[in-house]
C-alpha cells in the first residue's frame, strides 16, 4: 500500500524544486538583460559599425550551440551566459545606434521596447496561472523554426524587404508560442536546469524585440 | 568583411538548422499530442500578440 504522507512529501518537494528553478530563472533574466542594457550602452558610447551586431550575433550562436550546453551543469555556465548575452547587447548597441539615428528613431525603439515587455510579461502571466501543458507545441514551434532559419538564410543574400518583414512576423509569432512552452515547462517542473531555461527565454525576448524594432523601422516609414 | 559576414551568418544558421533537427524530431514523435481546448488556448494569447503588434504598427504610422 502507498504511503500518502510519502507522497505529500515527494509532491511538495516537487513543488519547492520547480519554484526554485523559477525563481533562479527569473532572476539570473533579469541579471543578463541588466547586462545585456550595460554593454549595448557600451557600444552606442563607442559608435561600432553595423557589421559588430552580425558579428556578435554568429559568435554568441556559436558559444550557444557547443560551449553552453557542455557549461550549463557547472558555475562556468554562469560566466558563459553573461558572455553570451553580453555579446548579444553589444551587437544590439549597433544596431540600436542606426535607428536612434532616423527622426523617428527613439520613439519606435521605445515602442519595441515597451512593446516587447509587455508581450513577454503578458505571455508568461498567461503561462503561469493558466496551468495548461504547452508542450503539444514543440513540434509545431522547431518546425517553424527551421522554415525561419532557411528564410533568413535566403534573405542574407536576397535583401528583400518583404520578405524580412514577413521573417520578423512569423519569429514574433514563433518566439510567442517560445515563451509560452518554455514557461509551461518550468512551471510544470519538466525544466530543472535554471541557465538553460534563462537562455531560452532570453533569446525570445531578444528576437522579439529586434523583430518588432525592424516591423516599427519598416512601418513607420523611416 | 560585408560578404564574409553574410557567408559566416549562412553558415552559423545552416549548423543551427542540424542543432535544430534531432529536438525538431523528438518533438514530433514524443511530443504530447494536443487535447480538447490545447489550442484554442495557445491561440488566444498569440492573437493577442498579432493585435498588439498592429497597434503598435498604428501607433508608428
Amino acid at each position: 500500500m502507498a504511503n500518502p504522507g510519502f507522497t505529500v512529501a515527494r509532491t511538495a518537494q516537487s513543488a519547492i524544486s520547480t519554484n526554485k528553478v523559477l525563481k533562479n530563472t527569473y532572476l539570473l533574466l533579469a541579471a543578463t538583460l541588466g547586462f545585456s542594457a550595460i554593454t549595448a550602452m557600451l557600444s552606442l558610447a563607442l559608435a561600432v559599425p553595423p557589421w559588430a551586431y552580425m558579428a556578435s550575433v554568429i559568435v554568441a550562436m556559436v558559444l550557444g550551440i557547443f560551449v553552453l550546453p557542455r557549461t550549463a551543469n557547472s558555475s562556468a555556465g554562469i560566466g558563459m551566459i553573461f558572455l553570451i548575452t553580453g555579446l548579444l547587447g553589444f551587437g544590439l548597441g549597433a544596431i540600436l545606434s542606426m535607428y536612434l539615428a532616423l527622426p523617428h528613431g527613439p520613439q519606435t525603439v521605445g515602442l519595441a521596447f515597451g512593446g516587447t515587455a509587455t508581450i513577454f510579461l503578458g505571455l508568461s502571466g498567461y503561462a503561469l496561472t493558466s496551468k495548461r501543458d504547452f508542450s503539444f507545441m514543440g513540434g509545431f514551434i522547431f518546425a517553424g523554426m527551421m522554415v525561419v532559419m532557411i528564410a533568413i538564410v535566403a534573405n542574407i543574400f536576397l535583401q528583400i524587404p518583404a520578405l524580412s518583414l514577413a521573417i520578423s512576423s512569423a519569429i514574433i509569432l514563433l518566439m510567442s508560442g517560445f515563451i509560452l512552452f518554455d514557461t509551461g515547462r518550468i512551471a510544470r517542473g519538466e525544466e530543472t536546469n535554471y541557465i538553460m531555461a534563462t537562455y531560452g527565454i532570453y533569446l525570445s525576448i531578444f528576437n522579439i524585440f529586434v523583430s518588432l524594432l525592424q516591423i516599427l523601422g519598416i512601418m513607420g516609414d523611416d | 568583411m560585408e560578404l564574409f559576414l553574410k557567408i559566416a551568418a549562412a553558415a552559423v544558421f545552416i549548423l543551427m538548422l542540424f542543432y535544430l533537427w534531432p529536438a525538431y524530431k523528438h518533438w514530433q514523435e514524443h511530443g504530447p499530442k494536443a487535447q480538447k481546448g490545447d489550442w484554442q488556448a495557445a491561440l488566444l494569447p498569440l492573437g493577442a500578440v498579432v493585435v498588439f503588434v498592429i497597434v503598435l504598427i498604428m501607433a508608428v504610422r
